[in-house]
């Protein structure tokens, strides 16, 4: 137990300590967000009337978008130093150390998401009590994205032409964490209670928190076995 | 029969064009898919036979490398 | 009872079987649907509310039935594949998506046209035909990465696992499309009731439904065989059966 747990902090150190290295990757999800919400007050409309209203499912999907946008680099750079195969002989479960990797994922991604969001807010004319739902809620989704991202980008690793393929495979599975996320901000938004909704939210993170990690790290065995 | 005559059967009320319309894409989409697995399988039949008929004993071998999805690396 | 398992997932007795089976399943199937169909056309008596414009049902509701129960036997068939190896189960999950995605589509496609004189527009954010419209991406997504990776038994192996990953989360994603429904549904799009049917509709259309999967049986037969000649072609009882001519 005490070993799994050290490999785990180990597995996410590493992969924290190796993007550091590289800032690029990890300012490119920021910098798309940032741009996906620009694209609504140009592209449909500046009035507070629209984007008051819309502004908490502008952002969900922009931050959405931004982590499918990276999933890519989930597995991609240990799949090609040959990390992947080496993490596959430890003697901890795989799929622990796919469980550090996605918590990996979402400290580098998810989590900097989160902390941008309530810049994005005030610029789509948020009020605060939204504001504060919203963080809570991408607080929330975030790792739930990352969890069931990590399932994707593990079936898709080592194939040429994985962008829109984990897209196509990815997004319906993400609709309904999207779903309430927005929802919860929009019951915010009107003054009603929004504690159930966000247990709810809970609990499909506590789902993916317990499923996710084996299907991905199942879908990892697959992937490798060809090589 | 719950029409009076073959117009009222093919107008249905002002909902013919809805009703017939969905039929056709139905039957259309379907018979699509149904041709094309049979046109396919006449292909892969063939393929194969073409492959049998060859003289040399790698005849077999080469019918199935007419598939890109066929396996060769681990058998 | 392992026998008859292990029998099952033999290419050979698949395809002698599937060949018997065939007929059948194509002329009971033909039959039955166009009995449906042409009942519920020209004989069923019309609709209290909708008139003629429920006529439609006899299409749509087999198509959306048969596209959600051929993802959960998809999903099957990916539970003998991860378990089991057989390679007969990937085989049926190749040929059965296509069909299932044309089903989704086309279950989309008459809901759409049978919203227009029902609720007056031709595409409602409701959440059947949105859960639908996720079910066809679903199916997308499984036919893709089955296309894309070359290797045969990673193909089978990934594309079950993302079946699973899909069977998991449909009820997760009907649920809160249905939440997300009542959110924002206009009450002029609602039908106030489930419109009663009377004996006279409802059994044609189980004719219809019945009918359907049967056809849906052969297809997928006619599918799976085509599929099992590829990849055995260099058996030598592919072989004889092909110098046989007994492939017709």
């Amino acid at each position: 137990m005490g070993s799994d747990l050290s490999a785990m902090k180990a597995v996410m150190l590493r992969d924290i300590k190796t993007s550091l290295r590289q800032p690029q990757d990890l300012l490119n999800p920021l910098l798309f967000f940032i741009l996906v919400v620009m694209l609504f007050p140009l592209g449909v409309s500046p009035e507070v009337e629209f984007l008051q209203p819309a502004g908490g499912g502008i952002l969900w999907v922009a931050a959405l978008l931004s982590v499918l946008l990276s999933l890519d680099h989930l597995f991609r750079h240990d799949f090609d130093d040959g990390t992947l195969e080496q993490l596959m002989l430890q003697p901890q479960p795989l799929f622990l150390l796919v469980l550090a990797k996605s918590i990996a994922h979402w400290l580098l991604t998810g989590l900097p998401l989160v902390v941008l969001t309530p810049l994005l807010a005030v610029m789509v004319h948020l009020e605060g009590n939204s504001i504060g739902v919203l963080c809570l809620t991408l607080l929330i989704g975030t790792p739930v994205l990352s969890l069931i991202g990590a399932i994707g980008a593990a079936l898709t690793l080592g194939l040429r032409s994985a962008g829109v393929l984990l897209s196509l495979m990815i997004i319906p599975l993400y609709i309904p964490v999207l779903i309430f996320g927005t929802g919860t901000v929009m019951a915010a938004a009107e003054g009603a209670a929004v504690a159930g909704q966000l247990a709810l939210m809970g609990a499909f993170l506590a789902l993916a928190l317990t499923l996710a990690p084996f299907a991905a790290a199942a879908a990892l065995r697959i992937s490798l076995s060809n090589g | 029969m719950a029409f009076d005559s073959l117009e009222a059967f093919i107008t249905m009320g002002g909902h013919g064009p809805y009703v017939w319309s969905c039929y056709f894409v139905f039957f259309a989409l379907s018979l699509v898919l149904i041709q094309w697995s049979r046109v396919h399988r006449r292909f892969v039949l063939r393929t194969l036979a073409r492959g049998y008929a060859e003289p040399d004993t790698a005849g077999t071998s080469r019918a199935s490398a007419d598939f890109a999805r066929v396996d060769t690396s681990d058998h | 009872m392992w026998q008859i398992f292990h029998k099952l997932g033999s290419p050979k007795w698949f395809y002698g079987i599937a060949s018997r089976l065939m007929p059948w399943l194509l002329w009971v199937g033909v039959a039955l649907f166009i009995a449906g169909v042409i009942w519920g056309l020209a004989f069923a008596p019309p609709e209290r509310l909708q008139g003629n414009s429920y006529r439609i049902i006899y299409i749509h509701v087999p198509a959306a039935f048969l596209a959600q129960s051929v993802y959960v036997m998809m999903a099957v068939a990916a539970v003998v594949t991860l378990v089991w190896r057989m390679k007969l189960a990937d085989v049926f999950v190749k040929s059965v998506a296509p069909i299932g995605a044309l089903l989704t589509f086309l279950a989309l496609f008459t809901g759409a046209v049978w919203g227009k004189p029902t609720w007056g527009t031709w595409w409602v954010w409701d959440a059947r035909l949105t859960s639908m419209l996720i079910l066809m991406l679903l199916y997308a997504g499984a036919i893709a990465l089955g296309r894309a990776i070359q290797d045969e038994k990673s193909s089978a192996r990934a594309v079950a696992v993302l079946v699973l990953v899909g069977v998991v989360n449909i009820p997760i994603i009907q649920y809160s499309v249905e939440w997300w429904n009542t959110l924002h549904q206009p009450s002029t799009f609602k039908l106030t009731e489930k419109p009663k049917m009377a004996s006279e509709m409802w059994v044609p259309l189980l004719m219809a439904i019945l009918g359907l999967y049967m056809l849906f049986g052969w297809l997928a037969c006619l599918r799976m065989q085509t599929e099992v000649l590829v990849r055995e072609g260099r058996t030598r009882w592919v072989k004889e059966l092909i110098q046989q001519g007994g492939t017709r």
